[in-house]
């Protein structure tokens, strides 16, 4: 007994513990009342199920989170990636069919599995823009010294509005199939929506705790005065965190374009800064910034879907679904508050009161 | 004197500014369009902009406070759909609207409840307020409402002339943003409620040293939005005459940007309610340009909207940055 409580209290104070609890929870729920939740099949080579839908689903918020992750520990915020996620979609639709709008053209140039642009190219200006959105963000921050929910809420405010002037208006439909790829390919039996979320948390997670960038950004959060006149350029380190945010917003947009076949630029990643700050919340990174984990945010983002999904499979009808994320929501805000570890401290430790436990 | 004036232009430099916007924009709309001369034109600001005015007051406060309020275009919503699924059933609107109220003030006040106790961000709490809201909206009605009670129809086709304007009218709804907006100005400059929201604003930790009632005043401000999402609310079913759970579409953000237009700061303890009703105003007239213009696309509303925040932004902090050095 003695030297088991200090282990379950370490397990109890990783940062992992309570994102993977609800994770947990949700997946028992899912044994207990839908069982079929957990079947996998083989279907023309690759696998389905639910488990696999949610994997392809969440991987555009993985991504989104990842960056945002980044945002968050500088004690920022980035408001505009679901605008990004937009531009992004509207980009590669605008590339493939640049008739599209101009002019009048018939119905089987429309729907012509063709493109004008090679799909390297098109890959490449999705990402170029997205990027750029996130650099002009990082400027209004860094060199602007705006406040971060300012200075995203413009892009956000203007980038949906922009990319509805790059698609003219109209909810462009895709029909060029190796841009399915992204959104719907399969490699070795899973979405290749995972292989490039691995590769982008894979790129991160080296960047951020193999080189001293995850430090810097840690410490930019925690405070950026002493950050500065300890000899680290703050300013780019912020330049840097909302540039790779756009950066990774850029790709989601790139997979959901892909994933639905089409570009519509008021709804495309519509509420996706709402659920990234979700995943980032749940995966236990403060909102005030400071310390942070990449991991905890996809499994953030994983959560979201994993619910999503099984609401779906209770039948649950979409729209609705908002009042039971909202009750996911509260479970998580009750579930991370002070008091209720305490209590729960308490509970496990039967002494807890006098170890001022502090997260 | 000279010195006097300067200060003032520094102090009030912020509304000033947006109020100068607001006039330029409109001079460069009526100029470009002559028909926007007329006044009916003007009135229809107010006429279209009467719900987004109402949650703007309310969100100046809680802006003040260092808090947000995501949840305002949710409440409109589910105020529509709720007082629409009411209404077909046979309730009376006397009943409806005070119990609209009520629930806009039991929504404020519980939000504000979790995020004066359990000391989690607004911004977080606020969007689960955005989700119950509209998710709750969805689950009383899928698609969109009609309303066909007879007081609402008054209330929405009841013009009202303006004196010493000829044939310029406004409806019943429109009013209740200006004659809140007066309650506000004195709630905010007069009372002792309105220098606790500024000193909470400013710094949160000294207030609550200075023994203001830190947290009372915070559940106070949340409640006051809620109920003030409510009210827009009810004024969005008198003029669609119908509920859904998809109206509002991004309002808070709208509320949110004239908010930060009018002059009010997202970091707290600075800005005036009466800059949001020109804030508010100038988001108006952007759309009524546009609308003037005809072949221009409603995306512009939105880039035009954005551009101004971004070039009031800069405006803002020039003026700070001044009176810092001052």
């Amino acid at each position: 007994m003695k030297n088991n409580a200090p282990l379950l209290k370490r397990i109890r104070e990783n940062r992992l513990f309570w994102p993977l609890v609800a994770l947990a929870l949700i997946l028992i729920f899912d044994a207990i009342f839908a069982p079929g939740f957990f079947k996998i099949g083989i279907l023309d080579g690759h696998l389905f199920g639910n488990l696999i839908d949610v994997l392809n689903n969440s991987a555009p918020l993985m991504l989104v989170a990842i960056g945002m992750t980044l945002v968050i520990a500088t004690g920022g915020v980035d408001l505009s990636v679901g605008a990004v996620i937009a531009i992004s979609a509207a980009m590669g639709a605008v590339l493939i069919n640049p008739a599209l709008g101009n002019k009048l053209i018939t119905n089987d140039i429309l729907t012509k599995d063709a493109t004008n642009t090679p799909l390297w190219l098109i890959v490449l200006v999705d990402l170029a823009a997205g990027t750029l959105c996130g650099l002009w963000n990082g400027l209004l921050v860094s060199r602007g010294k705006i406040q971060p929910m300012v200075a995203t809420l413009i892009l956000m405010v203007a980038g949906r509005g922009i990319a509805q002037l790059i698609t003219n208006g109209q909810i462009m439909t895709i029909y060029y199939t190796p841009y399915f790829y992204f959104g719907n390919g399969f490699i070795l039996g899973l979405p290749v929506s995972i292989y490039i979320v691995a590769v982008v948390f894979l790129f991160a997670w080296v960047l951020v705790r193999k080189t001293s960038i995850g430090l810097f950004i840690e410490s930019v959060g925690v405070n950026a005065k002493a950050t500065y006149y300890s000899g680290i350029s703050e300013k780019n380190i912020k330049l840097f965190v909302y540039t790779f945010c756009g950066f990774c917003a850029a790709i989601a947009g790139l997979i959901l374009s892909s994933y639905v076949h089409s570009a519509d630029g008021n709804n495309n990643g519509l509420n996706y800064e709402l659920d990234a700050i979700l995943a980032v919340v749940i995966g236990g990174t403060l909102m005030t910034g400071g310390r942070f984990s990449l991991f905890a945010s996809v499994i953030g983002a994983l959560i979201i879907w994993t619910f999503t999904i099984t609401m779906y499979t209770f039948g649950v009808p979409a729209n609705a679904l908002l009042a039971g994320r909202a009750v996911l929501v509260l479970v998580v805000i009750l579930l991370y508050s002070d008091y209720a570890r305490r209590f729960l401290n308490r509970i496990v430790d039967r002494k807890g009161s006098q170890h001022g436990t502090t997260n | 004197m000279a010195q006097r004036i300067k200060l003032f232009l520094l102090n009030n430099g912020p509304l000033l500014t947006t109020i100068t916007i607001f006039i330029l924009v409109y001079f460069v709309g009526g100029r470009l369009y002559p028909a926007m001369q007329k006044p009916q034109v003007f009135f229809n600001l107010f006429i279209n902009t009467a719900s987004l005015l109402i949650v703007s007051i309310g969100m100046t406060f809680v802006i003040i406070t260092k808090g947000i309020d995501l949840s305002v275009a949710g409440m409109i919503a589910l105020t529509s759909a709720a007082s629409a699924a009411l209404l077909a059933n046979g309730a009376s609107p006397a009943m409806v609207i005070p119990l609209m109220l009520l629930m806009g003030v039991v929504f404020g006040f519980t939000l504000g409840c979790i995020i004066h106790f359990l000391k989690v961000e607004p911004f977080i709490v606020t969007l689960m307020g955005l989700f119950f809201a509209r998710g709750m909206a969805y689950i009383i009605t899928l698609e969109a409402l009609p309303i066909q009670d007879l007081t609402y129809r008054f209330l929405a086709l009841t013009k009202i002339p303006i004196p010493f304007f000829a044939k310029a009218y406004v409806y019943i709804p429109s009013l209740i943003g200006p004659l809140l907006l007066l309650v506000v100005i004195y709630l905010s400059f007069f009372t002792r409620f309105g220098r606790t929201v500024y000193a909470i604003g400013n710094n949160e930790q000294s207030a609550r040293l200075m023994g203001l009632a830190v947290g009372r005043t915070k559940i106070i401000v949340y409640t006051f939005s809620g109920f003030c999402s409510a009210l827009a609310g009810i004024v969005w079913s008198i003029s669609l005459l119908s509920g859904y759970g998809g109206y509002a579409p991004g309002m808070e953000l709208d509320a949110i940007a004239s908010v930060v237009i009018g002059g009010t700061l997202l970091t707290g303890g600075v800005g005036n309610v009466v800059g949001t009703l020109f804030g508010v105003l100038i988001n108006g007239t952007i759309v009524s340009i546009l609308q003037f213009n005809g072949t221009l696309s409603s995306w512009w509303t939105r880039i035009g909207v954005g551009l101004l925040t971004l070039i009031f932004i800069g405006i803002q902090s020039l003026f700070y940055m001044r009176k810092k050095h001052s």
